[in-house]
């Protein structure tokens, strides 16, 4: 399986979104990027999915677009099916699109393995930082490293990220 | 008591679920053996009765029992918390009640 690295260029991708409109990587040049591979099913998604609408919100209206992207096989997990990711999109007001890797090839190309895990980008398309949300999946209130956070507030001023990767923590994306 | 926690590898919250039931033991002074299970397939898991990983069985009851038509896969499992949260993790409270449960009866 292929792997972007720190430093690589991302691997331009369209894909369709919960809202039956494609979305393409490449529709954001210039923005800061955040590919986040999720799913519905993973209670680890579940956990970080208000902290991921949250950031999302915080930093909109600074050049940064979230795209996440579910890859998992639906047909072993049925709740990751398109309609089921449109349902839950619609249940939880997704302030970004939520699309679909039905493939795995978009996942494979980034060397995705678990939901979610993040890839920052930044406005040139190099990715800055990957790995987890935060440190602590469990508590919100207990977090004591926001690292997406922390990423996202390094690349707006033209730094390299305090920590630039970390172990994505997750479940497993579910492979055809 | 027998004491049985249940999980997935796949799943990374296992090591913690453990030691935090290790942990609601020690304060509740129960000084019960787990027995760790690794699940690693789907037959393992239809026979075990595994709807999810971390399970934690106490005397054979799941600490939060899961739907009557919960199904047994290989799947990572969500606990609700009481705040209306989703987890990978019981809270301490969860296996706290289902620890004074047991010891009742």
């Amino acid at each position: 399986m292929a792997k972007l690295n720190l430093g690589d260029k991302a691997v331009p991708f369209s894909l369709l979104g919960v809202d039956d409109q494609a979305y393409a990587f490449d529709d954001y040049a210039d923005l800061i990027r955040v590919v986040i591979f999720s799913c519905n099913h993973c209670p680890y998604v579940r956990a970080w999915e208000d902290r991921m609408i949250r950031i999302q919100a915080d930093y909109a209206d600074r050049g940064i677009r979230f795209l996440v992207i579910n890859a998992n096989d639906a047909v072993k997990y049925t709740n990751d099916s398109f309609p089921r990711m449109q349902e839950r999109a619609r249940e939880k007001s997704f302030n970004f699109p939520y699309l679909y890797d039905e493939t795995q090839e978009v996942a494979r190309a980034y060397g995705a393995e678990r939901t979610p895990e993040v890839f920052l980008f930044d406005q040139q398309g190099i990715l800055r930082y990957h790995g987890t949300i935060d440190d602590n999946y469990d508590d919100p209130a207990a977090v004591r490293r926001h690292y997406l956070r922390e990423a996202l507030d390094a690349v707006l001023v033209g730094s390299l990220p305090p920590t630039a990767e970390t172990q994505p923590v997750g479940c497993t994306i579910k492979w055809k | 008591m027998q004491i049985e926690l249940l999980y997935f590898e796949d799943c990374p919250s296992h090591e913690a679920a453990l030691a935090r039931l290790r942990e609601v033991l020690a304060e509740e002074g129960v000084p019960a053996t787990v027995t760790v299970i690794t699940v690693e397939t789907e037959e393992q898991a239809q026979r075990l009765r595994f709807t999810g990983s971390p399970t934690i069985l106490i005397n054979g009851y799941d600490i939060d029992p899961p739907p009557s038509d919960a199904m047994y896969v290989l799947t990572c499992r969500a606990y609700h918390l009481p705040d209306g949260r989703i987890s990978p993790l019981p809270s301490a409270e969860m296996i706290r009640s289902a620890l004074r449960r047991a010891t009742r009866t």
